[in-house]
């Protein structure tokens, strides 16, 4: 394991790197903030950044702590509320240019997220928060970037609880099913990333990051993984690492 | 023109009872009514019925006063300050509670189905999930309870020539929602800085509304640029003025969210006989609100007043 740098900076790096300065970002709480954040201070300074609670391109000068923090405001072009953030992205013009970053609890090969219960429904072992707006967000947009920890606990053969679509049984599932939007893309876990077969749509391993290999990722996912094209994402560079820690977190409120 | 300006022991008398479907303004750390739902808890009104998208500090508070048995939400959590909200957490997990499940653009859809009129709306999203298979209420309760709907979510085609397929979501009808806002008038007007989140659509489906406010303003100044305005002040029956009435949440501009208190918050709220204690300390044991806020203390508040160019308090390294 390389010291220089932690999972979480990985991560944050990882995803912003795949931001660019075209894209409408729907960001939620917690790691999307820290990716957008820093796509927008790096490569991306034109994408324009939105909140389900109707913060449209604020100028953040500190990371938020929810979407609802005043911190979404402060220079925005548009202040509305709920009704104008999830139109825009169900509304067929401006929804499929938005890039919508999620994360889960447990995730199945074919990008399907849990993020309620853990256990049966009516009889939840584990009460997580819901939905959200991220069901919605995976229903709508172009495209969907996952976080996810990567353990073979969550990364299983059958979600618990369907929360947010996916590719649902892979093929053309999704469109029969009549879902609009465009489908996950990657998936940024803690140990690589993960994308998804053009034709299948199940999720094979595109990088592992210079601290691990496809062996021990493949060790810590709950199904069979292709493995064979996965190539090491480059490590962070000096100016995402500057940019990441002085910048956006310097108070360390989400890298901790 | 009679006044609508009360106390909020008095409006939450007059307008809340138990049994009631009920809905909060605000979203997260941000403009929760929390001096009403406080005086609701002192009051003890129980067997609540409550509709929100996403999970609060009120809600929080509400379910483990043990007031709340119905719950539709779409997210229980806080942020930073709860990856899921403690007492709701607890509550669902012990079965105290019965929850069913939605997504926020299909809440928003419900208050917006209600404010204006029609039983329903369609939306594509849930298609796929389990949001829409799944029920959390059955069909007994949802027969014995008149604040509910005999059907959770629909998936039907378009009639229209797309033959599309959608999801259709129910109508809600609150018998009161709760709001705080920045500035209101004796007859009711009301005025919020920033986001509205769905405050708007809440007030306008709601049997009735009670406002509490930042700031109690002339009528004829909120007239001034009624474009401003948030909704007909004919649908309020209740303006409580209450400054800090969002406290620990953040009303923008004002005050930000108190962070100390969220955090110290989360860990009380783990333990039943700690939480308990914080009810009796912060609820039951004061009179009125501004009892409440004399505990919190008034270095706090101004430790949290915010910017008013940035609209929130710039954060010092002691965090």
């Amino acid at each position: 394991m390389n010291h220089q740098y932690s999972k979480t900076e990985m991560m944050a790096i990882a995803c912003s790197r795949r931001i660019k300065n075209e894209d409408i970002v729907f960001c939620g709480t917690g790691l999307p903030m820290l990716a957008a954040v820093t796509a927008k201070m790096t490569h991306s300074p034109y994408c324009t950044i939105f909140f389900e609670t109707g913060a449209m391109d604020p100028f953040m000068l500190e990371i938020p702590l929810t979407v609802a923090d005043p911190r979404v405001m402060y220079n925005s072009s548009h202040i509305g509320g709920l009704a104008d953030a999830f139109s825009y992205m169900q509304n067929r013009r401006t929804g499929p240019s938005v890039l919508g970053i999620l994360s889960g609890a447990q995730i199945d090969i074919h990008g399907n997220l849990n993020s309620t219960s853990i256990g049966k429904y009516d009889s939840s072992r584990i009460r997580l928060p819901g939905s959200g707006g991220a069901c919605d967000v995976a229903t709508s947009v172009g495209r969907t970037l996952i976080f996810m920890k990567h353990e073979s606990r969550r990364f299983v053969e059958k979600v618990d609880y369907l929360t947010s679509p996916g590719w649902l049984a892979g093929g053309v599932s999704r469109q029969d099913a009549g879902l609009p939007g465009g489908g996950p893309e990657g998936v940024i876990t803690s140990l690589g990333v993960l994308s998804f077969d053009d034709e299948t749509k199940k999720m094979y391993l595109s990088r592992y990051y210079g601290f691990t290999s496809p062996n021990e990722i493949q060790a810590n996912t709950g199904f069979l993984l292709d493995i064979s094209q996965a190539e090491q994402e480059a490590i962070p560079t000096p100016t995402e690492l500057r940019i990441l820690r002085e910048q956006v977190d310097p108070l360390k409120l989400i890298l901790h | 023109m009679s006044s609508k300006v009360m106390l909020a022991s008095d409006a939450v008398r007059r307008f809340v009872s138990s049994g009631d479907c009920i809905s909060f303004g605000g979203f997260t750390v941000n403009r929760n009514p929390v001096a009403l739902v406080h005086e609701v808890i002192r009051q003890g009104i129980n067997n609540l019925h409550a509709v929100l998208h996403s999970g609060s500090q009120v809600l929080d508070l509400l379910i483990g006063a043990n007031l709340a048995s119905l719950v539709e939400i779409a997210y229980g959590a806080n942020g930073r300050f709860a990856t899921t909200c403690v007492r709701f957490r607890k509550a669902v997990e012990e079965g105290t509670i019965t929850v069913e499940d939605y997504t926020n653009y299909q809440i928003t859809l419900r208050f917006m189905a209600g404010a204006m009129g029609v039983p329903y709306l369609p939306t594509y999203s849930g298609l796929g999930s389990d949001i829409v298979s799944k029920w959390g209420f059955d069909e007994k309760l949802r027969e014995a309870r008149a604040s509910l709907q005999d059907k959770k979510l629909i998936v039907e085609r378009s009639p229209f020539s797309d033959a599309s397929q959608l999801v259709l979501v129910p109508a809600v009808n609150p018998d009161v929602t709760l709001l705080h806002v920045h500035q209101a008038s004796e007859d009711g007007i009301a005025r919020i800085q920033g986001l509205s989140f769905t405050d708007i659509e809440q007030a306008r489906a709601s049997e009735h509304v009670i406002l509490s406010c930042e700031e109690l303003v002339p009528s004829e100044q909120l007239r001034k640029d009624p474009w401003l305005n948030c909704f007909p002040h004919t649908i309020v029956d209740a303006v409580v003025h209450q400054p800090h009435g969002a406290h620990p949440t953040a009303c923008y501009r004002c005050y930000d969210y108190d962070a100390t208190h969220l955090d110290e918050y989360r860990n009380i709220a783990m333990d039943d006989s700690e939480f308990y204690e914080y009810l009796e300390t912060y609820i039951f044991g004061v009179n009125d609100f501004s009892e409440y806020l004399a505990l919190i203390g008034r270095d706090r508040l101004e430790e949290i007043k915010a910017s008013p160019k940035l609209g929130y308090k710039q954060r010092g390294f002691a965090i």
